[in-house]
């Protein structure tokens, strides 16, 4: 049978010729991802740590990234027991505060590599099949276990084929797209497959396919994939990564699927998904007229230079509406760099935006920029649950950058196509 | 022994809030806070050996162990739903948490019959109606009978020595 990219890549990796969906198999990975989380992972395993070590200082990669810089006392000694875990096994792949989101670092440093299998005590592990990466998330249990051995079991997934015909309309963007599907296929229709693009994908750069990736779990997926082809090389030689460095693995052409989509890009249109689910998706026409107090641009879905720069553009040396307030959240230092250097964040300055660091900010509650009962935020993050930011009694509205910084001009959800 | 009934896609905000994440970490601090934006009566009144009944794609959201670590404390003994989310799952796994998923079972409890769960045999009762799940895979068992992934692994290395 003809493999699909999940079976083919799971087969290299365990070792074995070719594998079904619903086998398991043992795998080691190429990676293991850990946040702010690496602490409670390794605390699991203290003694073990101290007995064994860690199987191979490479394999761990630690970005701090989710309450940076730490926002009391105790998230202070959190990262205060990863750095001394970092220093005493000598852990190669440490990114400290300011670096970026995880899953941005993954890509951005050349760890996420295509082929390659990379799993993470993180749900939006999936991103870094933007790159052709095999990558999914796992608990801290299963963590601090391939800390020690370096291996666990993987189920071979079934696979969804989604054919991508056509290109979007600016302002419609990726993340329009990816909510479209979304809420067509809604919360749980991808539960344990792998998700697979194909068709134009061409029409979409690599930021756009990391939007597109990074939400695959939403929709319950283990993993999502984008073929390797001129625009992920390119990407790679802008990194100095050079092309001997990876091994692209795609599936075959008459691979069968569980199931298989088509979408026209050209029909998408600016959408919302509306709290308190992510496939709660809405055409904008619905939304318009909802006030939000806080807009916030960036996260690992869409903290990238051409979201801040669509961002930005819409902008044009117009001010944040008084009755709200807007919140820019680069996803690595990296993007900041070159949002400076393009004069993308004066123009946020100047708008009266406020700038967060590089990290993960508002959008899973902990700290900057959490809600009161009775608010509204428009968000570009990935989840809109019931207390993410921090107060159940608040409403989250997830949408692409055009849309919230078309909402932040004015004070209310609107249509960027009427506001640029 | 209680039933608790929840809906669809009750996700790991609602099981445990994303803002306790990084200060919560002992499972004497977890536990008051489980289920807290879902249902503020459930940490006060769970008690060992209550299920708990859900709709599908149970657990979705974040990669979250707190809620799994804290339902296996309250020593809950299984969680029924229509689906699971697959890290959530996974974790559920690796801690011993038994979860079924039996769409079936789900739909025949309305609020009122007794529930009764025998996991030796593999079967749950729903008033008169019986429903049967299948063993775990072996791979999946192994880690279950040493009493979760990290016993598992600890277990393993001693051997490798």
């Amino acid at each position: 049978m003809a493999p699909t990219f999940s079976e083919k890549a799971l087969a290299q990796k365990s070792g074995k010729e070719s594998v079904v969906p619903g086998q398991i198999v043992t795998v080691k990975p190429d990676h293991l991802l850990m946040h702010d989380n690496a602490a409670p992972i390794t605390s699991k395993i203290t003694s073990e740590l101290d007995e064994y070590g860690v199987v191979s200082n490479e394999l761990p990669i630690i970005v701090l990234d989710h309450v940076i810089p730490a926002a009391s006392e105790k998230t202070a000694i959190n990262h205060q027991k990863i750095r001394e875990f970092v220093n005493k096994f000598k852990i190669k792949n440490f990114f400290d505060i300011g670096e970026g989101i995880c899953h941005q670092v993954v890509v951005e440093k050349g760890l996420g590599l295509p082929g390659k299998l990379i799993l993470g005590s993180d749900s939006h592990t999936c991103s870094y099949g933007a790159v052709g990466c095999f990558a999914t998330g796992i608990d801290r249990t299963e963590a601090a276990s391939l800390l020690l051995t370096g291996e666990t079991w993987l189920k071979v997934p079934q696979s969804i084929r989604m054919t991508l015909k056509g290109k979007l309309k600016p302002p419609v963007a990726s993340k329009d797209l990816i909510l479209h599907i979304i809420g067509d296929m809604r919360a749980d229709g991808a539960t344990y497959c792998s998700v697979e693009y194909h068709g134009d994908v061409k029409s979409l750069s690599i930021e756009d396919r990391f939007t597109i990736a990074n939400m695959g779990v939403e929709m319950g997926a283990k993993n999502s994939a984008f073929p390797v082809d001129d625009l992920t090389k390119n990407y790679f030689d802008t990194i100095g990564v050079s092309s001997d460095s990876y091994k692209p693995v795609w599936a075959d052409s008459d691979a069968q699927y569980f199931l298989e989509k088509e979408y026209d890009l050209s029909e998408i249109e600016p959408v919302v998904a509306f709290p308190h689910t992510v496939d709660n998706v809405k055409n904008i026409s619905e939304a318009k007229g909802i006030y939000v107090n806080q807009c916030l641009i960036g996260t690992c879905t869409n903290g990238r230079l051409e979201d801040l720069s669509a961002a930005a553009k819409i902008l044009e040396g117009r001010k944040v509406d008084s009755s709200t307030r807007l919140l820019i959240l680069p996803a690595s230092s990296k993007i900041y760099q070159e949002a400076l250097d393009k004069g993308i964040i004066k123009s946020f300055v100047e708008a009266g935006a406020v700038i967060l660091p590089p990290g993960c900010g508002p959008c899973l509650g902990a700290h900057q920029g959490a809600l009161a009962p009775g608010e509204k935020c428009i968000s570009t993050a990935n989840r809109n649950f019931k207390g993410r930011m921090g107060c159940k009694d608040a409403e989250i509205y997830l949408a692409s950058p055009a849309t919230v910084t078309a909402s932040a001009l004015t004070g209310f959800i609107s249509d960027p196509r009427e506001v640029a | 022994m209680k039933v608790w009934k929840y809906g669809d896609s009750i996700n790991t905000d609602m099981l445990f809030p994303g803002k306790y994440c990084y200060t919560c970490s002992t499972i004497d601090e977890i536990k008051p806070h489980l289920l807290e934006d879902l249902d503020a009566n459930f940490a006060k009144e769970v008690k060992e050996g209550d299920i708990i009944f859900a709709g599908r794609n149970f657990g979705c959201g974040s990669s979250r162990e707190q809620p799994v670590l804290g339902l296996k404390a309250f020593g809950i003994k299984a969680v029924v739903a229509e689906s699971f989310a697959r890290i959530f799952y996974r974790a559920a796994i690796n801690q011993g948490l038994v979860l079924i998923e039996n769409p079936e079972a789900v739909k025949a409890y309305t609020g009122s019959e007794e529930v009764s769960l025998d996991l030796e045999k593999g079967e749950l009762f729903v008033g008169d109606n019986k429903f049967t799940f299948p063993p775990l895979p072996p791979e999946i068992k192994a880690i279950a009978e040493a009493g979760g992934l990290l016993e598992y692994t600890k277990k393993k290395l001693k051997e490798q020595k």
